[in-house]
């Protein structure tokens, strides 16, 4: 079975956000950057898939040069092969192409992503993905199973679960509890150094949407302490003051 | 020129948030001189869905074949795709849930529109661009972003936006058919298991959540979190190490890697604050933080705090709401 993994290159979940003085982008200084949590959910599981049933997993990202620490630790983490398309991942529809070309190109089985990226927090691609090969997407899903060529997977909705059962080939959105992240052990690392990377250069149509600017939100007032002894009186201000009960 | 809104409907009642999409919708419409038609999915009631004439909907088109109560890909996909068609809608509004990102997604590419997720205000259309602000960076951060091409589908952010009331207002309300075949069903669900939410208000849809942390010491305590919940009728979540040592479901676990809220009431309980945490929060609008260590990073980002004992405060304020009411 042929598992390819889309990743994203993201700030650290820890980073405090700041950006650029014309605010048109992130201010990368001293920003650690990591593989999208969600994404980790779908290395993960496609390993472990792999792992079961044989077959190869192969890493893709959208990102320049910078991004290639974060595909070898993907690699590392047991990831057979990687494809970087040598491009900034300016919008989702144009990173979606991408992945729908690489697909296009190996006949992918099963094509795992996180369920968003945690800096433009699209949770859009697996579905234009879907759309533009024609196949089903399920997302987000918070399990996968595979049996010949027809997974069961569970699906989550506003207040439950989905059991859904498609055939391969399809696309899916991770996201915990899946399964449980793995990191890099010293083997995963020497072996990563030797594993195949490919570069390609991106095809398909122009971006659709164009980020002209972005903003902190507006800082807090302050808080105010009500004395723990007195804490009914909270509710009073949250019903007279802030007007929320 | 027109705008379809997609309400999502659930044993018959429209969904909070499909009331704040249809109130988006209908005020885009006005922006631009026209009318706001709704196409509905799931299960409704005709005299629900003419209701929606409350939040400026003037059309409500409805399917109601027995096969889509559930959310199948594939078939809504094709069915709002339909709708857009027979209304040439230019612009489409959905909600930013589990369906709107599943078929807004699809759509999109579908009818070769841009798309805008997390939308948390009516757009702006000075100077010949059509400009949405939308949440980015787990919510520690916003973005302008200039949607082009001629269809435009925006997926808006749960509770940034109030629902109009226009009293007595109703839709008509028309049968409508996507000519759907079995094929559109191929990816139906199986099986639908709705998990037991406290108060049976769904977390994501709420506008008062009230969480607990690990400074809730054990699984065993959750019944004054419970209590204060049931009382105020939110919602209840945790943070996630609170769900990963299984105390709680991971349904309820907020955060940068969990659910995202935006009540108008986030009642943090013994949980210290970590940036993880506060993103998948900070855009509540007043926070409160109950917690006895005076330093816990998350008093910066609160409006209200207690310092003090969780196992004391609680019972406080659940009786003090119980008074109040």
């Amino acid at each position: 079975m042929k598992f390819l993994v889309c990743i994203s290159n993201v700030p650290d979940t820890t980073t405090k956000i700041t950006f650029t003085p014309d605010n048109k982008e992130l201010n990368k200084a001293g920003v650690q950057f990591v593989i999208n949590p969600w994404d980790e959910y779908a290395l993960t599981r496609a390993i472990e898939l792999k792992e079961k049933l044989g077959g190869n997993v192969t890493v893709l990202n959208v990102g320049e040069a910078d991004t290639e620490p974060n595909i070898r630790k993907a690699l590392a983490i047991g990831a057979d092969d990687a494809i970087r398309v040598n491009a900034k991942p300016t919008d989702a529809y144009f990173v979606a192409q991408q992945i729908a070309a690489a697909a296009k190109e190996g006949g992918y089985d099963i094509i795992l992503m996180g369920k968003e990226s945690i800096d433009y927090n699209g949770f859009q691609v697996h579905g234009m993905v879907g759309e533009l090969l024609g196949i089903p997407t399920v997302a987000p899903a918070i399990k996968l199973d595979v049996e010949g060529s027809t997974a069961t997977l569970e699906r989550e909705i506003e207040g439950g679960k989905e059991i859904v059962e498609v055939a391969t080939p399809f696309v899916v959105s991770c996201q915990e509890p899946m399964c449980e992240p793995r990191i890099p052990n010293m083997r995963g690392i020497m072996t990563a150094r030797t594993k195949p990377l490919k570069v390609v250069e991106p095809t398909g149509e122009a971006p659709r949407t164009q980020v002209t600017e972005y903003a902190l939100p507006p800082k807090k007032q302050g808080v105010k302490l009500i004395p723990a002894e007195s804490a009914g009186d909270l509710i009073k201000l949250l019903r007279n003051e802030a007007k929320v009960i | 020129m027109s705008v379809l809104v997609v309400v999502e409907c659930d044993n018959g009642e429209v969904k909070k948030s499909s009331l704040e999409v249809a109130s988006y919708g209908s005020q885009v419409a006005q922006m631009l001189g026209t009318t706001a038609t709704a196409v509905a999915v799931g299960e409704a009631t005709e005299a629900n869905l003419a209701a929606l004439g409350e939040q400026g909907i003037s059309k409500v088109l409805y399917d109601n074949d027995s096969r889509l109560k559930d959310f199948v890909n594939g078939a809504y996909t094709k069915l709002i795709a339909a709708a857009a068609q027979q209304e040439s809608a230019q612009i489409i509004v959905l909600a930013n849930s589990n369906i709107g990102a599943a078929v807004g997604s699809r759509l999109s590419v579908r009818l070769q529109a841009s798309l805008a997720t997390n939308v948390v205000e009516l757009p702006k259309t000075d100077g010949g661009q059509f400009v949405v602000k939308r949440g980015a960076f787990s919510g520690k951060a916003f973005s302008d972003v200039i949607l082009s091409g001629e269809r435009k589908i925006i997926a808006v952010k749960k509770n940034s936006m109030e629902p109009l009331h226009n009293a007595g207002q109703t839709a008509t309300v028309e049968n409508f058919s996507a000519q759907l075949t079995d094929a559109d069903f191929s990816d139906a669900p199986k099986q639908v298991i709705m998990q037991e939410q406290a108060g049976g208000i769904l977390l994501p849809e709420a506008d008062k959540v009230v969480s607990g942390g690990r400074g809730m010491k054990g699984p065993e305590n959750w019944n004054l979190i419970e209590d204060l919940a049931k009382a105020l009728g939110a919602a209840t979540a945790c943070s996630k190490p609170v769900s990963d040592v299984d105390w709680r479901p991971h349904h309820e676990h907020v955060g940068q890697t969990g659910i995202t809220v935006s009540p108008n009431l986030y009642i943090a309980c013994g949980i210290s604050g970590a940036i993880q945490h506060l993103a998948g929060v900070n855009s509540s609008k007043v926070i409160v933080v109950i917690n006895k260590d005076p330093e816990a990073p998350f008093f910066k980002a609160a409006d209200y705090g207690i310092v003090g004992d969780v196992f004391d405060v609680l019972p406080k304020l659940t009786q003090a709401v119980k008074e109040l009411n």
